[in-house]
């Protein structure tokens, strides 16, 4: 009788514990990396920079997800010049100016990058091409490879084994034979 | 054998390229500044807050510019080898005390001994990021006019003062 209230507050604390749990991931996650998020707007702005730039420490993250002093000081500068009024091109520029195109995480296209951005593509034309010409290549013609004596050989078998009567299943079986070496069959048949 | 002369030469070519790429530094960043004027900045002096320091105070003279900080075990390193280029260069080397607290670089100077003429105290790393520093130790050499002719990440080695840094300031202070 007491069982069923007893579980039902059981159900409850454990919701109660889970929503705790989840509101306190939650907001551990939202306090990391944005000491200063004071204006949402210009906190999403510096985050979608710094996913732009490239940690220089940690060479294949993004000053985003980079922890390293470096990429916490770069966020900073992001900030404070965002604050400052300045546009996303103006922040990207100070960031070049001082480390090279090294810093996008997005290499910008040019003579010395076309190797990079084309060379995926070229290379895909390339196995296209060599996998069209395989396939328009006809396939061998067996026969071509059996020189004249062979072919007259294999008939002579061909008609020494089979019982005269049934040369016809023999003939079916093996139809290329017999009808690209008429003249050769003709040949051994007359000797035969 | 004429099958595999194919897949035996698509391995070769992977083995040069895995050779070279073996071989490269990726943590040698090519400088944008290398022929551009060495930022400006004015910055107090690591042993005395009431005196600073600017790179307008050396133009004229050939210089090295060290960035280094007490926390940086390669600093410790290159030490002998910054020793050494004095010794043999005759040129003043500048630190940049680069995101480090007054007591722990005068304290590490004390104990390790001061390759500088003089430290300037760079305690919130802003210069640094001016100057493109990624990494401590990094150092460059300015010339006469305030440019910036070299510059080399991570620790100077005994083997880059003679190839690389004495040769250029011979040069540069010669012309």
């Amino acid at each position: 009788m007491a069982k069923a209230p007893f579980r039902s507050l059981c159900t409850a604390l454990l919701g109660l514990f889970c929503a705790a749990l989840l509101l306190w991931t939650g907001s551990a996650h939202a306090g990391q990396g944005a000491p200063a998020a004071v204006n949402p707007a210009l906190e999403q702005r510096v985050t979608q920079l710094a996913q732009e730039l490239r940690c220089l420490v940690c060479q294949n993250q993004t000053i985003a997800d980079s922890q390293a002093p470096l990429a916490v000081e770069l966020k900073n500068q992001v900030r404070e010049q965002l604050a400052r009024g300045q546009s996303d091109q103006d922040v990207i520029d100070f960031m070049v100016q001082r480390y090279g195109d090294f810093i996008l995480y997005r290499p910008p296209v040019k003579a010395s990058t076309w190797l990079l951005w084309f060379g995926p593509f070229v290379l895909l034309a390339l196995g296209l091409l060599t996998l069209l010409l395989k396939l328009r290549q006809k396939p061998a013609a067996p026969a071509d490879s059996l020189t004249a004596a062979e072919l007259a050989h294999a008939a002579a078998l061909l008609a020494g084994e089979s019982p005269p009567g049934e040369v016809a299943p023999a003939a079916r079986s093996i139809p290329a034979i017999t009808t690209v070496s008429n003249a050769s069959t003709a040949a051994t048949a007359s000797t035969a | 054998m004429k099958r595999f002369a194919l897949p035996l030469g698509i391995f070769l070519i992977l083995l040069v390229f895995l050779g070279i790429g073996l071989r490269l530094k990726p943590q040698e960043i090519p400088s944008p500044f290398i022929g551009k004027p060495a930022p400006a900045f004015t910055l107090t002096l690591l042993h005395d807050a009431q005196k600073s320091f600017s790179p307008k105070d050396m133009l004229g003279k050939v210089w090295v510019l060290n960035v280094w900080a007490s926390w940086c075990a390669p600093c410790r390193a290159e030490l002998p080898a910054l020793m050494a280029l004095t010794k043999e260069a005759a040129i003043p080397i500048v630190g940049l005390n680069y995101t480090d607290t007054r007591s722990a670089g005068n304290k590490w100077l004390a104990s390790f001994g001061n390759p500088y003429q003089l430290s300037a105290f760079d305690s919130d790393g802003k210069v640094g990021i001016d100057y493109g520093v990624y990494g401590v130790p990094e150092t460059f050499v300015i010339d006469k006019s305030g440019f910036i002719r070299l510059k080399h990440a991570g620790p100077v080695t005994e083997d880059d003062i003679k190839d690389k840094f004495l040769p250029l300031l011979k040069e540069l202070s010669g012309g």
